[in-house]
């Protein structure tokens, strides 16, 4: 056993499935979601939003909303425009994209909010909003990836419709010769469905002016602390005091990491009225207008040896990013992540996101999903094609324990994971060559079995390499009653982080579980985190949580240990009794202990404070790996196309488990919406940019009937962590899908392969692979889709050259880097003598010096070594034209990225 | 907007109010009576989250409109435990089964599975079993996978728990 999970207490409190602390009030009503919270005077909003996907604003009329009884103002962009808001991504840095919290002039998708009706209530805000009449000049929508690549631009001024991208096509010239010499080459396409991320609770949001100093806000948000520090930056800096208070939220799954504008609006029309805002999103807001999340398009091709290891594998990847998304994303994290589990030797990529006229890109559990979506569905294709076992291809190519240390292809080091020893455990667990059996017998009956199986790896716990993933912080107390009291910078949408913390702290502290209460969700309490954003409270709270228990531990003792005239080494903490060994007599309460230390300090060992605190800030290592290795049987009904799943059984291990009920439920919850992925959600849009779920009767969420009992193996090898957690929020929505698509292809291998993954994966489409004919229409569909004339609104032309200035580039320029956390401006300054070029480059963080760079004509090529967000070489090759410049950086394992400038 | 007096009896307290003729029931629960544990999810009829006991039926209060419940026995999230704060069976069934994450659906569910039990305590516990489950078929959980909720359903159905789940209804 890992020597930091002994505990200090007798009491198991760790490992054990306690009912939550959360239950209580959730199940009898006496929660608080922001829509329960009732301000005096409160107002209420509706949004107008664009029934048109692209298009000028030809006019607003408002008059007859303006005469409805109960309407306290309507607001536009104009109105709003008065108080300065610079939106942001998760990552702090600006939108690329020309957002605003409510249409300036343009509409870009169906749903953009153009007008905000405030009303006395609810019902009211909605009778005016539907008198408004928005007038738009409409244009013809660039709705696909496809029409993004050809259409006009969707941002005026742009120099085209990628939102951001890394890598490119240059790279594959040095991928192309190794596939050309391995024996095996394997490639899949799969395009991902939209989904709307849905949670139970739409987005909420209570804006209250509490005087020039403070404002209140009660937001459904994954972490108060990110989103009070989120608006207090996009409102740079404003004199009030901004605390956001999220009691309960009904899940986020990615949707709610930051405010975005909508709450933006609510808290700036707070502002400019005065007065308590309230808006609650209803839920055809919440699926048309919500930011959606997963829509890609990705090749990628897998070169094996005659023994069927990996040699090198390139991928093509596109997500759609919408007119706004939360941050534009070409989703590095996918190549990222693509292949730290495997030995694989060369890997290279492009990846791109493009804007379209639909709604904006956020982030949805597991973002990056799409590396163990495809690359364990090929691996799965690959087996068949070779004639190999799909196991025995897992493990000819998986890294297990005695393999690492490794570094990946991309430069990723990996230390401590076990995606193979998971699969080992899940094999152990599974009688697999009788299901191979059964699956025979079933066959010659005509019924369709199939098994597949996925693992991965998953990056949980980050903190100190990008600006919101940080440490975690505690504050812990024993009150003079006794009691035990934490106030944690964690946020709950149904985690449980109460609960969890409690029985770190019970554990380590030798107190009863029920004599802990537990604070959260208030960025008044504790210090920043970024809440539920990454697989990481349980780690680096759960390591926070420990340390002060510990520390708080240390305390009583040492105070113990003076007022009974005994060692430190003699006392111990039991249910909440201090003993002292060899004199049971001697036994205090730690109420008594506590009575003491608050109420006579004189008493205290000497230089003690007086009272029973501690506080810690948990600063893990960078990242923590999560690895799991699943199993599904399905049977897939060859006249309907209806897929049973029949098991479903995983072995993932997340180190330390503080609460196995807990741990399990987030991998069913992820587990479940993997299966809405492969086979149910779906918001498809239509050639005019028209959303086409708007219920929940047309956006098909996974029900109890489509869920199976999920069966769970923990294989708990403790991380480098505190405790020896390693996260598990996101795992389940990440290899179920690949599971999940590995099981239907295996029971329709008799029929043929899937050759282009289309998900979801409906009964039609089924059918289309068992009748091998496009029985489900979806490639007449796409093609229709990408047949649809782009319009002609403004062509995609490169920027006019201006002419040429001074000649020479010495001297300082306004320069942009585009790196995969957004865009980083700095100043850039170069000195030539002759063909040497030496300089420096200043962003707010600080300044760095080169030197030994290259100018050959209009061609600057230097280097820079950088440490942050981790050691890597930056490689710089620009041309200069006149007054600008552009071109590319190598940024190590993250590929290229476009580089900008101008004289400054 | 025509507005009609009610007089409803919720969790045992005699209410008289007056109501906009399309003021859901659920919208008067909350806004007018200050019921907010009841939520509304969809407002469509399809996520079940807002489901209250109406004369011991389970009804969607997104759908019914607050006139139409006129005279009638309501009983809301509020008013499932016992007045000691001793846990309805279907509420502890949850607690004891992690059957709730975020918490946002539960109060549904919970009203609709002590309808069941209502309408099923004399049935067998197989029959019990598939009543509660199919009551499930109308409730959507974004959170759990419904294992909790399996779990709940089978000990509110009086079966033993599993060796591996014994832990877990200590």
């Amino acid at each position: 056993m890992n020597v930091q999970t002994k505990s200090v207490g007798a009491a198991r409190y760790v490992g054990s499935r306690q009912p939550r602390k959360e239950d209580g009030r959730l199940l009898t009503g006496r929660g608080q979601f922001t829509d329960d919270v009732r301000l005096p005077g409160m107002l209420h909003v509706a949004f107008v939003r664009s029934a048109v996907a692209r298009g000028r604003i030809v006019s607003i009329e408002l008059e007859a909303a303006r005469e409805m009884p109960g309407v306290h103002a309507i607001l536009t962009q104009a109105d709003l425009a008065t108080v300065p808001v610079k939106m942001l991504s998760f990552f702090f840095t600006p939108i690329e994209s020309p957002v605003t919290l409510l249409a300036d002039g343009r509409v870009a998708c169906v749903g953009d909010p153009v007008v905000m009706v405030i009303a006395h209530s609810r019902a009211q805000a909605e009778d005016a909003a539907s008198l408004v009449e928005v007038v738009v000049d409409e244009e013809t929508p660039l709705v696909t990836i496809a029409d993004a690549k050809t259409g006009p631009l969707v941002h005026p001024g742009r120099e085209d419709n990628i939102a951001a991208e890394m890598g490119d096509e240059d790279a594959l010239e040095a991928i192309q010769p190794l596939l050309d010499d391995c024996a095996h080459v394997v490639s899949t396409r799969i395009r991902h469905q939209r989904i709307a991320q849905s949670p139970m609770e739409g987005r909420a949001c209570v804006a209250s002016p509490d005087g020039a100093e403070e404002m209140t806000v009660w937001m459904g948000c994954q972490s108060p602390h990110l989103a009070a520090r989120y608006l207090t930056q996009a409102l740079g800096m404003p004199q009030e005091g901004i605390r956001v208070v999220a009691r309960d939220v009904g899940g986020g799954f990615g949707l709610k990491n930051i405010p975005w504008r909508e709450e933006m609006a609510v808290v700036v029309a707070a502002k400019i009225l005065r007065r308590s805002v309230k808006w609650i999103e209803d839920r055809f807001e919440s699926l048309t207008a919500s930011s959606h999340a997963r829509e890609q398009d990705t090749a990628l091709t897998l070169g094996l040896d005659k023994d069927g290891r990996f040699q090198a594998a390139w991928c093509d990847y596109a997500c759609n990013n919408g007119a706004w998304p939360m941050g534009e994303d070409a989703n590095i994290a996918v190549h990222m992540f693509m292949w730290p589990a495997y030995r694989l030797p060369a890997y290279g990529f492009v990846t791109r996101g493009w804007y379209t006229n639909t709604m904006g890109l956020g982030a949805y559990r597991g973002p990056w999903a799409m590396e163990s979506l495809v690359r364990e569905t090929l691996i799965d294709k690959a087996a068949r094609r070779i004639g190999v076992d799909p196991v025995e291809l897992l493990r000819r190519n998986l890294l297990y324990l005695e393999d690492q240390p490794h570094t990946s292809s991309m430069g990723i080091p990996v230390e401590d994971i076990t995606p193979g020893e998971c699969l080992e455990k899940l094999m152990a667990n599974i009688d697999y060559a009788a299901f191979r059996r059964e699956q025979a017998e079933a066959r010659v009956e005509g019924r369709y079995l199939g098994i597949g199986f996925a693992t991965y790896i998953e990056p949980t716990g980050s903190a100190g390499s990008m600006a919101p993933m940080t440490g975690e912080t505690v504050q812990l107390r024993i009150e003079p009653t006794g009691k035990v009291v934490a106030m944690l910078s964690t946020h709950s949408q149904g985690h449980g982080t109460a609960t969890t913390m409690a029985q770190v702290i019970a554990e380590q502290l030798g107190v009863a579980y029920e004599e802990i209460t537990v604070y959260e969700g208030d960025s008044a309490i504790g210090a920043f985190s970024p809440g539920a954003a990454g697989s990481r409270q349980g780690v680096i709270a759960g390591g926070a949580t420990w340390q002060a228990a510990r520390m708080l531990a240390d305390k009583v003792r040492a105070v113990a240990a003076h007022l009974s005239n005994a060692s430190v080494d003699a006392v111990s903490i039991e249910g909440g009794m201090v003993h002292i060994i060899g004199a049971p007599e001697m036994s205090r309460s730690l109420r008594e202990i506590a009575e003491i230390a608050y109420g006579e300090p004189a008493r205290l060992p000497e230089g003690a404070a007086s009272g029973l605190e501690a506080q810690y800030r948990y600063q893990p290592p960078p990242m923590t790996m999560t690895s799991a290795a699943h199993c599904a049987m399905v049977e897939v009904d060859a006249e309907t196309g209806f897929v049973t799943i029949l098991r479903w059984i995983g072995a993932e291990d997340c180190g330390t488990v503080i609460n196995p009920g807990v741990v399990e439920g987030q991998i069913a919850g992820g587990l479940a919406q993997a299966i809405g992925q492969v086979l149910l959600e779906d918001m498809p849009y239509d050639a005019r940019g028209n959303p086409l779920a708007a219920t929940f009767k047309d956006y098909l969420m996974p029900s109890i009937s489509d869920v199976p009992d999920f069966e769970y193996l923990h294989a708990s090898t403790p991380s480098r962590t505190i405790g020896g957690m390693r996260g598990v929020g996101e795992g389940g929505c990440i290899i179920g899908p690949p599971t999940l698509v590995n099981a239907i292809a295996d029971a329709l291998s008799p029929f043929g392969e899937i050759d282009e993954l289309v998900l979801p994966l409906t009964p039609a489409r089924i059918v289309d692979v068992i009748e091998g004919r496009d029985v489900s229409g979806t490639r007449v569909h796409w093609q229709a889709l990408e047949a649809v004339p782009a319009g002609g609104d403004e062509a995609a032309a490169p920027p006019s050259a201006e002419p040429g200035q001074a000649a020479g580039i010495d001297g300082d320029w306004n320069m942009v880097l585009k790196t995969p956390m957004g865009p980083q401006a700095m100043v850039a300054h170069f000195d030539t003598v002759g063909e040497a070029v030496s300089g420096y480059l200043e962003a707010p963080e600080g300044r760095q010096d080169f030197a030994g760079g290259t100018l050959s004509g209009d061609r600057l090529k230097f280097e820079m070594k950088v440490e942050k967000p981790m050691k890597i070489t930056l490689k710089y090759d620009l041309r200069f034209d006149g007054a600008h410049f552009s071109g590319k950086c190598k940024m190590g394992m993250f590929g290229s990225a476009k580089v900008f400038g101008e004289r400054a | 907007m025509s507005e009609h007096g009610i007089e409803v009896t919720v969790n045992g307290h005699r209410h008289a109010a007056r109501v906009e003729a399309r003021t859901s029931l659920g919208e008067f629960l909350r806004e007018g009576l200050g019921y907010t544990g009841t939520h509304l999810g969809c407002e469509h009829g399809v996520c079940g989250a807002c489901t209250v006991m109406v004369d011991g039926a389970a009804v969607r209060s997104c759908l019914m409109l607050a006139v139409q419940v006129d005279g009638a026995q309501i009983t809301t999230i509020e008013g499932l435990a016992e007045a000691d704060g001793t846990l309805h069976p279907v509420q502890q069934a949850l607690r004891d089964n992690f059957g709730l994450q975020c918490g946002f659906c539960t109060p549904g569910i919970a009203i609709s599975l002590a309808c069941v039990m209502q309408e099923e305590a004399g049935a067998g516990e197989g029959a019990r079993e598939n009543a509660l489950v199919r009551a499930m078929s109308g409730h959507i959980c974004r959170c759990t996978g419904y294992q909790g909720i399996r779990r709940a359903i089978r000990q509110l159905s009086g079966h033993q728990p599993a060796a591996d789940e014994a832990e877990a209804v200590a």
